[in-house]
């Protein structure tokens, strides 16, 4: 595949809106802006397509059946495992399973590696910006195995404090589970340094990606993190299909999840032998349309390239940063210096629901809320923001339709 | 509020000063001002058992019953919220127990404030009239049980 990444410069964002059917409806009689992309982006026609394609000409359920159908739709659905190793540089493709989505793709590790890792005493490291999908988890292993839950801390603007992470580390720690980028606050933390870290005291590494994949260069062999876990529906694809990576020594000594169809190798009533990665965790008929429609929204972030979106968002969170800060009583929470095009404000005396119902009213989708963090919104005092999120697909000209529609809900509120 | 009108009557009065608004602006402007007036709530009512659970905005609800009669008071930290309460107290309280069960508060529908009874879990509204159905036959299942 040619990396069209390094011959395009720059984009035509009116060019890829005309992709995106969903760009075109009108909510409350006002032209949509949407601005919820953290929770999910909207779907290029091409991945529509590829969906409505699957079941029109080839639905068949794959990898046992002999007939074209069967064999045309498990090439496709294994074409998607192919196109996720290379989009996250996974040294094979036994690495990737597909699941129904980051929080599956938690949930599965904590449910074998842990359980077969976790005793007693051990301590497992979350941080305080933690989506709830990675703190529950945990809880619930830490609750079963007597297990230790150690969280490390923020400053204001919403940064991990390093120093108290390595602090944190110790000979019992046997986990460290962090998130790539907080979904709530956009900031991009140091997993790097934080895995380096983890890895010299024997710990293992859970990165959760469900931001970050679709915004940052992910290279897991360089990040050398142990799982990596995402959501389809966050990179333009389909909803109820996800990626956990894992290195394959740890999947393949880890014990099996869920068990059924596809992930046996011979069954009788005594014993049953289980498959080879990654089938091993991929038990009944998985969700094949979503999968290969999957590769048809990675393929669009490719052709588009990750730089060309990077920059786009970069400029639209710059400009909205600096005209949403410019109205009276507005503070946006998460000033980090590394931040995704994630804007997280609480506007004096305005309860957050108030802000959405009203910008709602014309036309403008954002998250009000807690957005799954309630300790990190304990932890800045607040009961929720509103945020306003970034895609490719948004421009400039509908930030400033936001900072309109904010200055009409002041006015109205105050 | 009059006694003698039945909850389809305020219901249909509500609807009629609703029916007067061209744009939702208006219709929500109209229920802000509704928010705002709420009367607030004593601070020994806003206790945990009081709230009732919506996702977002915190809202607490209490219900006192005298001679045959269903009196709400509520409050939200949210001011759109604060004016749908306002609007349900109006439709609901000072009426007997039979009553509140049996309506099926279509005022909501009629002025196009579905959405905030859709199960989005943003506003409570939907948990709201739970909580306040609840409490009616709560009072109807306690006189049941003098008699």
């Amino acid at each position: 595949m040619i990396e069209s990444s390094t011959i395009q410069k720059g984009i035509d964002v009116y060019a890829i809106r005309q992709q995106f059917p969903v760009l075109n409806r009108e909510v409350k009689d006002k032209p949509l802006v949407y601005f919820d992309n953290a929770a999910t982006s909207q779907k290029p026609q091409p991945v529509i397509d590829a969906l409505v394609n699957y079941y029109t000409r080839y639905n068949a359920n794959i990898h046992r059946g002999i007939h074209t159908l069967a064999e045309e739709a498990t090439a496709a659905f294994e074409a998607t495992r192919d196109t996720v190793q290379q989009f996250i540089h996974a040294a094979s493709r036994e690495e990737i399973i597909f699941t129904r989505g980051t929080t599956e793709g938690i949930n599965l590790v904590a449910n074998t590696w842990g359980r077969q890792n976790i005793k007693a005493g051990d301590e497992i490291i979350i941080s305080t910006m933690e989506h709830h999908s990675n703190i529950v988890p945990w809880q619930i292993l830490c609750e079963e195995k007597a297990a230790i839950l150690k969280v490390i801390p923020i400053n204001d603007e919403g940064e991990l404090l390093m120093d108290e992470y390595k602090k944190l580390l110790g000979p019992k720690t046997r986990l460290v589970a962090v998130a790539h980028a907080s979904n709530a606050l956009g900031t991009i933390n140091p997993v790097n340094e934080i895995i380096e870290a983890a890895h010299q005291a024997g710990a293992v590494v859970l990165i959760d990606g469900a931001q970050s994949t679709v915004h940052l260069d992910i290279d897991v062999q360089q990040m050398d993190c142990d799982f990596f876990v995402f959501s389809a529906h966050k990179l333009y694809g389909p909803t109820g299909m996800g990626i956990l990576y894992g290195k394959k020594s740890l999947l393949e000594a880890m014990p099996v999840f869920h068990g059924g169809g596809e992930m046996i190798k011979e069954v009788t009533f005594e014993k049953t032998t289980y498959n080879d990665l990654p089938y091993k965790y991929e038990a009944g008929t998985p969700n094949i349309a979503d999968a290969i429609a999957f590769k048809t929204a990675l393929d669009f972030i490719n052709q588009t390239g990750k730089e060309n979106i990077r920059k786009h968002e970069e400029e639209l969170l710059r400009y909205a940063t600096q005209q949403l800060e410019q109205l009276p009583g507005l503070r946006i929470i998460g000033t980090a210096k590394e931040k995704l095009s994630v804007v997280s404000f609480v506007i004096d005396k305005i309860h957050p629901q108030d802000i959405g119902i009203l910008l709602d009213n014309q036309g403008i989708a954002v998250r009000t809320g807690h957005h799954c963090t309630q300790p990190l919104m304990d932890r800045f005092g607040i009961p929720g923001t509103t945020r306003a999120s970034f895609a490719v697909y948004n421009t400039k000209e509908e930030i400033d339709q936001l900072v309109a529609g904010l200055k009409k809900v002041i006015k109205i509120l105050t | 509020m009059s006694d003698q009108e039945t909850i389809h009557e305020i219901e249909q009065e509500i609807v009629e000063e609703f029916s007067l608004f061209d744009s939702w602006d208006d219709k929500y402007e109209y229920i802000i001002d509704l928010g705002k007036r709420l009367a607030p709530l004593e601070d020994q009512y806003k206790i945990d058992e009081n709230k009732v659970r919506g996702c977002q905005s915190t809202v607490w609800l209490v219900a006192d019953y005298q001679q045959g009669k269903i009196f709400y008071k509520a409050e939200s930290d949210a001011v759109i919220v604060k004016g749908l309460i306002s609007m349900l107290i109006r439709v609901l309280s000072g009426h007997s127990p039979d009553e509140i069960i049996e309506t099926k508060l279509d005022f909501i529908k009629q002025i196009g404030m579905t959405t905030h009874l859709a199960q989005t879990r943003s506003n409570g509204l939907l948990a709201m009239v739970k909580q306040m159905k609840n409490f009616a036959l709560a009072y109807k299942i306690k006189n049941a049980a003098k008699i």
